[in-house]
């Protein structure tokens, strides 16, 4: 066994996580700070987290991976970050010429307590940013959160810093702000095919789309052609409306850009599978006054007819789910639309901020267990998996351990994937996505069946 | 080695181009790290500034002294608990991402690698101080894992709220008296790179798991590898080679390891060092504390395979060990030379660049070498200059103030365990007639004149040394793979080695001469550009109403 030391019980934990299903908010901030265009994302700390974080992304995305550090030495950790902050702008500036700088904290500059905004201003003073140019950050302690808050609060900076009122304080263009959750590429390219499809002017931001996922085209784009640009998010402060696309990860920003901007905001659930992608078009069809065309109609009813061709090979499945909320509440809705029974969802960040066991509950009724927030872990997953054996499971890389252990299959969704090629272009949200997802599902569920079936039951047709 | 190669442009004209875009005094640092090879009288080389900090905002290809120490050295032991105290990043990312492969002896026995263990400090622990929560988690592995030994290590946030993981350390021992509880201070801030937190595991495997424990493995011939981490596989494939020589590896610090080896390492009667930066410090210790004399062996090529077990038989100086492993290295020379000369006609010619670790971009010149591919430029990530230079530079080195935070022990013969496993004054006579102990050349006199050596590469270079000198192949680590492969130009990584290996001993050289035959001659980069992009005007074949 690989994981040879996860009895199904053990004492209880308080104090040691073992094996976490969740990391640190600046790999969250720098995944969203590659979201804007031209943009140089910074982590101000050792060398050593930015080297985990660029080396985390790289691995999940097969991607390059930029960021700047602030190379802290013992002596910045005594005397503060200011001298190598202000160092490392000009270097950015002078070699990489990034149209922003995205800067996070780490827990080293937190705790040292660096003042990021009064080192920005200085910056500015002395020139070491140059004119046109300009530094966000956001503060990204890794004691508190989760690398979805890193990534909730890197969105909410961009706000903050970029989004502008509209002089006379009225709502200028009919644009709708989109603002999307911790989430793949691949789906935030969706979500806007969407809205395209509908004819909807819209602004995404964070957008990774075409920068993590770019084409190899014989030169190295330091800053490739994805990203929202500066001026998108500037004008996102005079748009007609905004969807925050996720609770944890998107409602921030949009409720800053309310109180800053006052552009009106809704939050959705991320448009994982037929309810929620159901809920996501109305509501943009009713914010922006848009109608809902044949195109989408046909994507839906596609992924509804696959639905009723297959769903006896779905239907009372037992599935448990480990990952990050926003991504878990519609992808176990979804699970419970084609008739699977959800039995474990876990995550090790904290949910305080959306009703999150509420909300499953509502979904799939009492029967489901949910651990969430600090102290949750893949080790007592491994041990709920134990007790009660699901037919399918979902999570990260880190799960092949305990499916290899368990012969239970898994499907790779979430943060980081490490071993499996897809993510970064075939989408789970939308009714193109939700076709994707169970696809994946059936081919997983029927491979079994295939391998398990006595030669007596094997199937040509299924 | 006074073989030359005239790069065009020259390195000279490479480096005093590429420092035009730093500041003035980055620049002036920046052109003491960018050194062109020149190897003169007595094999001296150029003076080379390295272990020096790198400038905040370059992108650069290090990590931090936690990586060093619980990632690289720390990590591939399976059967050391390892708790990292802090926040749950660092536990997170160290969490089997270094390829470590191990082999438990049993179904049962204990290996805690797939597990990542934190204490997760919260704010309020920030605020408060974390030793209680770090107690109660080494109550709880206690409890769960029965560990023999328990490693914590610390992280920035814990070193500047001050919580002191010794202290911990020592109060858990009592109250757990058959564990081995040590902590180390390597917080990611400590020294310039990964190179302290070596320095900091080192010191501590060597004051608290070293000479704990009194067995010797059965065999005539016992020796410790040392700094060989068994990525992909490579310490396996050192322990088969080993096997069929007759030697007997007693502990390999730390690849496919176990504590019981460690603890009793002092009992092995020959150190070999493979990766000379991250464990020299241990090698030489333990040669003053218990007389085990070390060399620096190279397990990556043929060549460098077959000399490194020859000069191990050798220092044993047994007629039949040297026999056997002369009969064993040629019926392994035979298979190697069926791929390699195949290989060869395939890739000679090629031009490398290796910008690695504090080992590999010398090591794996070798390798390449035996392809006929030439390193044109090398450079370590986290190396000092010996590594470069040499040994012989060591008492030059000058120690400024972020390697001086690094605690140098003083180390003397122990009392009882101390002994000479040679007859005095034999290691001398034998150096005397050339054959080396406490030895290292350092990378730098075994490269061709003409090419460059450069410290602590960063993008910028590495973009400008790829537009200067269009490697046909560059070797370094994941942060750096796509950079260099969206130009349609083949990286192999030489830290995970792209999830393949081994590349260590014989087998490991067919593996890395296929791998690169593979990549060099690859269908894929055929198609960095489209048919269109060579021909972009536009004729029309079939035009409709004309």
């Amino acid at each position: 066994m690989l994981l040879r030391h996860t009895p199904s019980t053990t004492p209880e934990r308080h104090a040691l996580t073992i094996n976490p299903a969740k990391t640190c908010q600046p790999v969250g901030a720098m995944y969203a700070a590659l979201g804007i265009h031209n943009c140089m994302p910074h982590s101000h700390g050792s060398q050593g987290c930015c080297a985990y974080h660029r080396s985390a992304l790289t691995r999940h995305y097969n991607d390059p991976i930029m960021s700047g550090t602030s190379s802290f030495s013992e002596g910045a950790s005594v005397f503060g970050g200011q001298a190598n902050l202000l160092e490392a702008f000009t270097n950015i500036f002078t070699l990489y010429s990034p149209d922003i700088v995205a800067v996070n904290t780490t827990c080293l500059s937190e705790v040292i307590g660096d003042d990021l905004t009064q080192i920005i201003n200085k910056a500015y003073e002395e020139k070491k940013i140059p004119a046109g140019k300009i530094v966000i950050h956001a503060n990204t302690p890794s004691f508190t959160g989760s690398h979805i808050t890193g990534y909730a609060n890197m969105a909410a900076a961009m706000v903050k810093y970029l989004a502008k009122k509209t002089a006379d304080g009225g709502r200028q263009t009919d644009t709708i702000n989109l603002i999307p959750s911790f989430i793949e590429p691949s789906d935030m390219a969706e979500i806007k095919h969407i809205a395209e499809e509908m004819e909807i002017s819209y602004i995404m931001f964070p957008d990774t789309c075409g920068v993590v996922n770019s084409p190899l085209d014989g030169r190295f784009h330091l800053y490739p052609r994805g990203g929202c640009p500066k001026e998108k998010i500037e004008a996102s402060g005079s748009s007609a409306a905004t969807i925050a696309i996720g609770v944890l990860g998107a409602q921030p920003a949009a409720k800053l850009l309310d109180t800053k901007c006052k552009v009106p905001f809704e939050t959705v659930e991320v448009p994982i599978g037929i309810s929620a992608t159901d809920r996501f078009i109305d509501t943009l069809r009713k914010i922006a006054g848009a109608s809902v065309p044949s195109s989408i109609r046909i994507e839906r009813g596609q992924l509804v007819d696959a639905i009723s061709d297959m769903c006896q090979y779905t239907y009372g499945k037992k599935v448990s789910l480990v990952g990050d909320p926003d991504i878990l509440v519609p992808l176990v809705e979804f699970l419970n639309d084609l008739g699977m029974k959800v039995q474990h969802v876990l995550t090790g960040t904290s949910t305080n901020k959306y009703k999150f066991e509420e909300r499953i509950k509502n979904i799939c009724g009492e029967n489901v267990k949910i651990l969430a927030g600090l102290g949750k872990d893949m080790y007592l997953f491994h041990q709920l998996l134990q007790a009660d054996k699901p037919d399918l499971f979902f999570g990260n890389t880190y799960c092949k351990y305990i499916a290899r252990d368990m012969d239970i299959p898994l499907l790779r969704i979430g943060f980081p994937i490490y071993d499996r090629l897809g993510h970064s272009y075939q989408p789970i949200a939308g009714y193109r996505g939700g076709m994707n997802l169970l696809i994946r599902i059936l081919n997983t569920l029927m491979d079994r069946i295939d391998r398990d079936a006595n030669e007596e039951e094997f199937e040509l047709i299924m | 080695m006074s073989e030359t190669i005239k790069l065009d442009p020259t390195g000279e004209q490479f480096r005093d181009d590429i420092v035009k875009a730093y500041s003035p005094k980055l620049s002036k640092k920046r052109k003491k790290q960018i050194i062109i090879n020149q190897i003169g009288d007595c094999d001296t080389v150029p003076e080379i500034l390295a272990n020096t900090r790198t400038a905040p905002g370059i992108l650069t290809m290090r990590g931090c002294a936690y990586a060093g120490c619980k990632g690289v050295v720390l990590g591939p032991t399976r059967d050391i608990l390892q708790i990292t105290h802090g926040p749950i990043g660092c536990s997170f990312y160290s969490w089997l991402t270094r390829r470590n492969k191990t082999k438990p002896r049993t179904a049962e026995a204990a290996n805690y690698m797939p597990y990542a263990m934190s204490t997760d400090l919260q704010e309020d622990e920030i605020v408060f101080g974390g030793e209680k929560k770090l107690m109660a988690a080494i109550d709880e592995a206690v409890a769960i894992f029965h560990p023999k030994a328990i490693g914590i290590f610390a992280t920035c946030p814990v070193g500047l709220i001050g919580d002191d993981v010794h202290a911990v350390a020592r109060a858990a021992e009592e109250k757990y008296p058959d564990v081995n509880i040590f902590g180390f201070s390597c917080e990611g801030y400590k020294g310039v790179s990964q190179s302290a937190g070596h320095h900091i595991a080192n010191n501590k495997v060597f004051t608290d798991v070293v000479g704990q424990l009194d067995q010797k493995k059965e065999g005539r011939f016992v020796l410790n590898v040392l700094g060989e981490y068994n990525i992909g596989g490579d310490a396996f494939e050192i322990e088969r080679i080993a096997e069929g020589c007759g030697l007997t590896i007693h502990s390999t610090f730390s690849g496919n390891s176990e504590y019981d080896e460690f603890a009793s390492a002092q009992n092995a009667d020959l150190n070999v060092v493979m990766c000379h930066r991250s464990i020299n410090y241990l090698a030489e210790m333990m040669e003053k504390k218990y007389g085990i004399p070390w060399f620096k062996v190279n397990f990556i090529s043929a060549n460098a395979t077959a000399k490194s077990f020859r000069k191990i038989a050798q220092h044993f100086e047994d007629s039949e060990l040297i026999e056997r492993t002369e009969a064993f290295i040629a019926k392994e020379l035979e298979k190697v030379e069926k791929v390699r000369s195949e290989v060869y006609a395939r890739c000679k010619g090629k031009k490398a660049m290796l910008f690695v670790g504090g080992s590999r971009a010398h090591h794996y010149q070798d390798v390449l070498r035996e392809i006929g591919v030439e390193t044109i430029a090398a450079g370590y990530e986290f190396a000092h200059r010996d590594d470069y230079e040499g040994r012989k530079v060591l008492p030059n080195i000058i120690v400024d103030a972020d390697s001086r935070n690094i605690e140098e022990l003083t180390v003397t013969a122990d009392e009882t365990q101390y002994h000479l496993r040679l007859p005095v004054g034999e290691i001398e006579r034998r150096k005397a007639n050339g054959f080396a102990y406490e030895d290292y050349d350092g990378m730098m006199p075994e490269m061709p004149n003409g090419t460059l050596v450069i410290d602590d590469c960063n993008h910028h270079e590495l973009e400008a040394l790829i537009d200067y000198y269009k490697p046909d192949i560059v070797c370094a680590g994941i942060k750096e793979k796509y950079v260099v492969q969206k130009r349609g130009i083949p990286m192999k990584q030489l830290h995970s080695y792209d999830y393949m290996g081994p590349f260590a001993g014989f087998r490991g050289a067919i593996n890395f001469y296929k791998e690169i035959d593979r990549l060099l001659n690859c269908n894929v980069f055929r198609f960095t550009k489209a048919p269109w992009d060579e021909s972009p005007e536009l004729t029309a074949t079939y035009v409709s109403g004309t």
